[in-house]
């Protein structure tokens, strides 16, 4: 099969790749455009691990297609950081210790983003419910609940 | 997943153009591909051609008119559960939609890809077939409407032809008097398949009984099944204490369900009947409440 050209945008800037019609996006990210920071887990959609988000949508990139791509706003983890600092989620993540071995870490960071921007003001209840679709293996989900408790009012505290 | 070609179809007529020579390259339509590109992984579909419908203006169309509701074979759940239209008017409908998936499953699937997938226990099919929904269906050159109660024939199988594919799904919005709900047990709170799954729709008339009814039942079969023996239980009846208990012992004789890691058969008609009485109660409350 000859290779197809996909133009996109990743985490704000302008990215163009060829691929394979069967490569996933996840695929295309880490093994083409080197952003390993999303993680493959169970490659079926139940782990959340390689959570990246679509226009404005959250999604398992090992559920989308490459060529899926194409015309698409693509954000992944490297596009979370400030240049010179953590976003308030990777740091509450690091001040809470919520993570162990960081598998599942970047796919919760996306997953919380997505949250906190369509609800600044969660309750314990629906972050759980929010993040279930993310597994953690290590960690628990306790720490990460108050990671992200922690973040929210951090953030809504910045914009007040 | 092995080689294939992908096509991104953007109207109609020339998704028909690609259906002409779907039997000799043998093609699968992609829409959220939740289920789909997990088959493929696991080598249960080894397809040619990849249709993607979801640059099609047809397939996203996500409104309410002329007292139908209309959901594109490309939206996906999430777009569903922000319509607050829908969401009041079909909670049945919506309410089964929420349940499929994570969030981020949510922010993919589609109904209509619940519907083709054709699993025993898919959450939206028993709220769908209680609603009297439908499915526009084209081919090369043909085009035809099936209800939603008997396009799935077999775990995985439907009555979809290789050569075809699903526009939208269409279905009556419940008039003032009439109401819906669907509920499932899983063992889990959420991530979690239906053990059984219970989906009903019914008209009260003004003194409180049931005029019109349609129930169906998820996962205590190959196929999410009608409850015909459920709603002649409640027919003309007030949906009271007695009524209920009539319409949970009818549906647990309701297929012939089996006993897998999930639940055995007999704690799946034992749910069936629970699921029933509970759903009754709600949708027969919500009706009250729409008639005030």
């Amino acid at each position: 099969m000859t290779k197809q050209h996909v133009l996109t945008t990743i985490n704000g800037e302008q990215t163009e790749f060829l691929c394979e019609p069967q490569q996933s996006l996840l695929g295309a990210l880490r093994e083409d455009l080197g952003l390993t920071g999303t993680k493959e887990g169970c490659g079926t959609g139940d782990c959340g691990a390689c959570s990246v988000i679509v226009n404005g949508r959250l999604t398992c990139a090992c559920l989308v297609l490459a060529v899926e791509a194409d015309g698409q706003q693509i954000e992944t983890i490297e596009g979370v950081a400030e240049p010179q600092a953590l976003h308030p989620i990777q740091q509450q993540f690091l001040e809470h210790a919520a993570l162990q071995c960081g598998i599942c870490t970047p796919g919760l960071i996306m997953a919380t983003k997505a949250l906190l921007e369509k609800n600044p003001d969660p309750s314990e209840h629906e972050i759980r419910y929010w993040l279930s679709g993310n597994l953690c293996r290590c960690t628990g989900y306790d720490k990460i609940v108050r990671a992200v408790l922690a973040a929210a009012a951090q953030l809504r505290g910045a914009e007040a | 997943m092995h080689a294939f070609q992908y096509v991104a179809p953007t109207s109609l007529a020339a998704a028909r153009e690609l259906l002409k020579d779907a039997i000799s390259v043998p093609t699968r339509v992609l829409a959220g591909g939740t289920d789909l590109l997990v088959q493929m992984r696991a080598g249960l579909h080894s397809p040619a051609r990849l249709l993607d419908i979801k640059k099609i203006p047809e397939t996203n169309v996500l409104c309410i008119e002329a007292g139908q509701a209309r959901i594109g074979a490309a939206v996906c759940a999430a777009r569903i559960g922000e319509h607050d239209a829908l969401r009041r008017l079909c909670p049945g409908v919506a309410e089964a939609i929420a349940l499929i998936g994570s969030v981020q499953v949510q922010g993919r699937a589609t109904v209509v890809g619940n519907l083709c997938n054709a699993s025993p226990a898919a959450d939206s099919v028993p709220a769908l077939m209680a609603a009297g929904a439908s499915i526009r269906v084209i081919g090369p050159d043909r085009e035809r409407w099936l209800p939603v109660a008997g396009f799935a024939v077999a775990p995985g199988r439907t009555l979809l032809a290789p050569d075809e594919l699903i526009v939208e799904l269409r279905l009556p919005v419940p008039d003032a008097h009439t109401a819906e709900a669907y509920q499932r047990f899983t063992p889990r709170a959420e991530m979690d398949i239906a053990v059984v799954g219970v989906g009903a729709r019914l008209t009260l008339d003004r003194d409180g009984c049931c005029r019109a009814a349609e129930v169906a039942i998820g996962a205590v079969a190959p196929t999410a099944l009608p409850a015909p023996e459920v709603v002649a239980a409640i027919l003309g009846a007030r949906i009271d204490e007695a009524a209920l208990t009539r319409a949970a012992a009818a549906a647990k004789s309701v297929g012939n369900p089996i006993s897998d890691k999930r639940g055995t058969a007999d704690f799946r008609r034992h749910i069936a009947g629970v699921l029933t009485r509970r759903v009754l109660r709600t949708a027969a409350e919500r009706a009250r409440q729409r008639s005030l």
